[in-house]
């Protein structure tokens, strides 16, 4: 029996999460606020240090135009080193095992993909990247794409706080105090933990070690161009070969892990991401590494209701994060444990362990998945592709909602704000009066870009799957044949526009088809939702404050938190019912009528 | 352009601070404090010489050697330069076939009943380095016959090499075995 066990288990995470989340938030609350903090007097002389260098006042405040630029101009220089250090990597330090440079598609759909914060992996990391790009290129990226989400949250945060002004804070100070106090120090105690568990971080060469029992196996014939040799009727040549020794990569992987983790970034020191023993080597490193990917966003909750001055308002939130959390988990776990009619006729007993990892247990493992893809995080412990249908469409579902349960660091709190204003709106519609959100007055403007942010990665997705399946050679990345195929498309575009990172990874995404139109849906799902908030941050900022009257909805009570959740379902099932149907859904139902 | 001198000089300094004092900082503190895991969880024979890591997982095709579970990293299995799974969905025929043809390898062994999930299903890392206890204990009696070992005997190395549950509570119990078969190695 292991139902008391595995409740315990998730009890537990989410006792710690709401434990830890609280004075997180409060502390978060202060930081944005410029209020002192245990931690200042030893960062605030290296956060006015920053300011000094760059020339920035922290007095200067800006207009959303310019908050908007300055983040903006900001990722574009991320995104042009990044791009040079990928393709220049031959000619930079660190680089033991002598990797090549990447081909240029491929170059810019991993920088795109690092400067959104997706971290999705067209790439196999120990065998393409350097020691010097995982960790001068993408770690960093991994730091300050997580600050960038959490400044633009901030900045919303703001402009409900703010009345009739024209500012919203100013861009490079969010960002330095985000890494400064917040990322850095938690990242700094998550990697020594998690290498107190065997999570590696050195510098060594790859180390070979001798097998305990060597074996043949068939390997592939290649000629000259490293091309695979053909045999007259078509079929690769191959020649058998003995494998005495093997090289165990090595690396700096646990301060990576951390902030992979923390700043729900999701891009893997190695191809297996977090199944990795060397990324996650124990349940313990996994159940933090869980609570990682949850913490920041959850804290924000906090944040922003100590910062609008009620915490209700941030509480009901979390509470509807909190339940839909609850719903994947139990819908995803219990599709697991029942595993497929198919492997119980071939007489396999147990939950479906196909593509997860034995030390985790499948309740590890599902807490885990819901968690990467309930955020914007992305990382793995399971390979996404071999769930179950049902189990499959928990993730994919709970990233075309956009990521809100506990949500990406700031984007997943802008998303949500979104939804509420447009809960706010229709029960508005309802009564006949004018709807308030906190104390603002919503209007034309707001509704506009809250349909934008909600609604624009779901389109860049319905297009783009749809593109695919009339490419002949997008079709062809499918790497398992029916409802299953279609699935792999859609979420690879799911992932790619909502910058979650994890993929149905049988398809083979490294393609021009895939890398380019990925990139591009990225560059769409990343920017525009977030120069719409900051637009909404602006007009609210300006708005005089409406005191709440008896017409007024509380949106801090639960009958509030109850038709948010509703608004959520109807909104994604509207959108998204249909493709659902025929990927998941039907490859559930045809399982079901075969057996 | 007011922005433009901040948004290169702040990319300067967060490359200096997150990209190079930060692992910097990590990593002298993890090769001070936990020098064996930081390194790899390397395993030494009696020469001082590593064999392997108890966290990456070996490939054991013969009969007189514990089975790990089947890995589908490329090349070969448990290849560490290639960690991945299968991604093979659970409705693919092909992935039926594979599964089938597994049991049917255990089967001509001697085991009857049902077949735990581990030992015929792929790990996400290709190289998972554990087995569950039924996996272990459906495995003893051909270890046994072969090696000319007692079934106790096996079964006490077995036990002896069984994980718990991480503080009493945390995933499940399992097998290493890698290090199972390094013991029975040095038993023989």
């Amino acid at each position: 029996m292991t139902f008391p066990n595995d409740l315990l288990q998730f009890l537990g995470l989410l006792g710690a999460l709401l434990l830890l989340a609280y004075p997180l938030g409060t502390f978060m609350a202060r930081v944005y606020n410029g209020e002192p903090t245990f931690l200042s007097p030893i960062l605030a002389p290296c956060e006015s240090l920053f300011y000094r260098i760059c020339g920035v006042d922290r007095n200067d405040e800006m207009g959303w135009q310019r908050y908007a630029l300055a983040m903006l101009l900001f990722n574009l220089v991320l995104f042009l080193t990044l791009m040079g250090m990928l393709l220049a990597q031959p000619a930079l330090p660190f680089n033991p095992q002598g990797l090549p440079g990447l081909s240029w598609p491929l170059a810019l759909n991993t920088a795109i993909s690092f400067i959104t914060n997706t971290n999705w992996q067209n790439y196999s990391g120990e065998s393409t990247l350097s020691y010097f790009t995982q960790v001068v290129g993408l770690t960093v990226h991994n730091f300050v794409s997580a600050a960038s989400g959490m400044a633009i949250v901030i900045a919303l945060i703001r402009g409900f706080v703010r009345r009739t002004t024209a500012t919203i804070g100013n861009f490079w100070v969010d960002l330095t105090r985000s890494v400064l106090y917040i990322l850095l120090p938690l990242s700094l105690i998550g990697a020594v933990f998690l290498v107190s568990q065997g999570a590696i971080q050195n510098f060594s060469d790859y180390k070979t070690v001798p097998l305990t029992q060597s074996f043949s196996y068939d390997k592939p014939k290649l000629d000259e161009q490293g091309a695979p040799m053909l045999d007259p009727s078509g079929k690769p040549l191959t020649e058998s070969v003995t494998a005495k020794e093997v090289s165990i990569p090595m690396g700096p992987v646990a301060s990576q892990e951390a902030i992979k983790e923390l700043g729900t970034n999701g891009g893997g020191f190695f191809n297996a991401n977090s199944a990795h023993p060397f990324e996650n080597p124990t349940p313990f490193s996994n159940l933090m590494e869980v609570l990682f990917i949850l913490l920041i966003p959850a804290a924000l909750t906090r944040t922003f209701g100590v910062m609008v001055g009620n915490t209700w308002q941030g509480t009901t939130l979390l509470g509807v994060m909190l339940f839909l959390f609850v719903v994947a988990f139990g819908v995803l776990h219990w599709s697991e444990l029942a595993s497929t009619p198919m492997l119980h006729h071939l007489g396999v007993m147990g939950g479906n362990l196909e593509g997860k990892e034995l030390r985790f247990g499948l309740i590890g493992t599902d807490m885990f998945t819901v968690a990467t893809t309930g955020t914007s995080c992305g990382a793995v412990v399971a390979m996404h592709d071999s769930l179950t249908p049902l189990g499959g469409l928990v993730p994919l579902s709970l990233i075309l909602l956009g990521e809100i349960v506990f949500g990406g660091v700031g984007s997943g709190l802008y998303t949500m704000l979104a939804f509420a204003i447009i809960a706010v709106f229709v029960s508005g519609l309802m009564i006949g009066r004018t709807p308030e959100y906190l104390g603002k007055k919503i209007e034309v403007r707001e509704m506009w870009m809250s349909i934008v942010i909600i609604l624009v990665a779901g389109i860049v997705v319905l297009i783009l799957s749809g593109l695919a399946m009339i490419t002949p050679s997008a079709v062809a990345s499918m790497a398992n044949p029916g409802a299953h195929g279609l699935t792999e498309v859609l979420y690879a575009f799911a992932s790619m526009a909502n910058n979650n990172g994890s993929a149905f990874a049988g398809l083979t995404g490294n393609t021009n088809f895939y890398n380019l139109l990925g990139g591009l849906a990225m560059l769409i799902g990343r920017y525009v939702p977030a120069v719409s908030v900051l637009a909404m941050a602006g007009g609210l900022a300006g708005k005089k404050y409406v005191p709440p009257s008896l017409g007024t909805l509380p949106t801090d009570k639960f009958p509030f938190a109850f038709w948010l959740t509703l608004v959520i379902f109807i909104v994604g099932a509207l959108t998204f019912f249909p493709a659902l149907a025929l990927g998941p859904i039907v490859e559930h139902l045809s399982m079901m009528g075969v057996n | 352009m007011k922005e433009l001198k901040p948004a290169i000089l702040m990319c300067l300094l967060f490359t200096v601070l997150c990209g190079g004092l930060y692992p910097a900082v990590v990593t002298g503190i993890a090769q001070a404090v936990f020098p064996h895991q930081a390194n790899g969880s390397l395993i030494t024979d009696v020469n001082g010489q590593a064999v392997g890591s108890e966290l990456i997982g070996q490939p054991f095709t013969e009969s007189h050697y514990f089975w790990p579970r089947p890995s589908a990293t490329a090349e070969f299995a448990y290849n560490p330069m290639a960690s991945g799974g299968s991604n093979n969905g659970p409705s693919n025929p092909a992935f039926l076939a594979t599964v089938a043809e597994r049991v049917e390898a255990l089967r001509v062994t001697g085991v009857t009943g049902p077949i735990p999930a581990d030992l015929v299903l792929a790990s996400a890392s290709g190289l998972d380095p554990h087995i569950s206890l039924e996996a272990a204990r459906l495995q003893i009696p051909r270890i046994a016959k072969m090696r000319n070992l007692s079934e106790d005997a096996v079964a006490g190395l077995v036990d002896i090499h069984t994980e718990g549950r991480q503080m009493g509570l945390l995933g499940e119990p399992r097998v290493n075995v890698l290090l199972l078969n390094r013991a029975l190695d040095s038993q023989s």
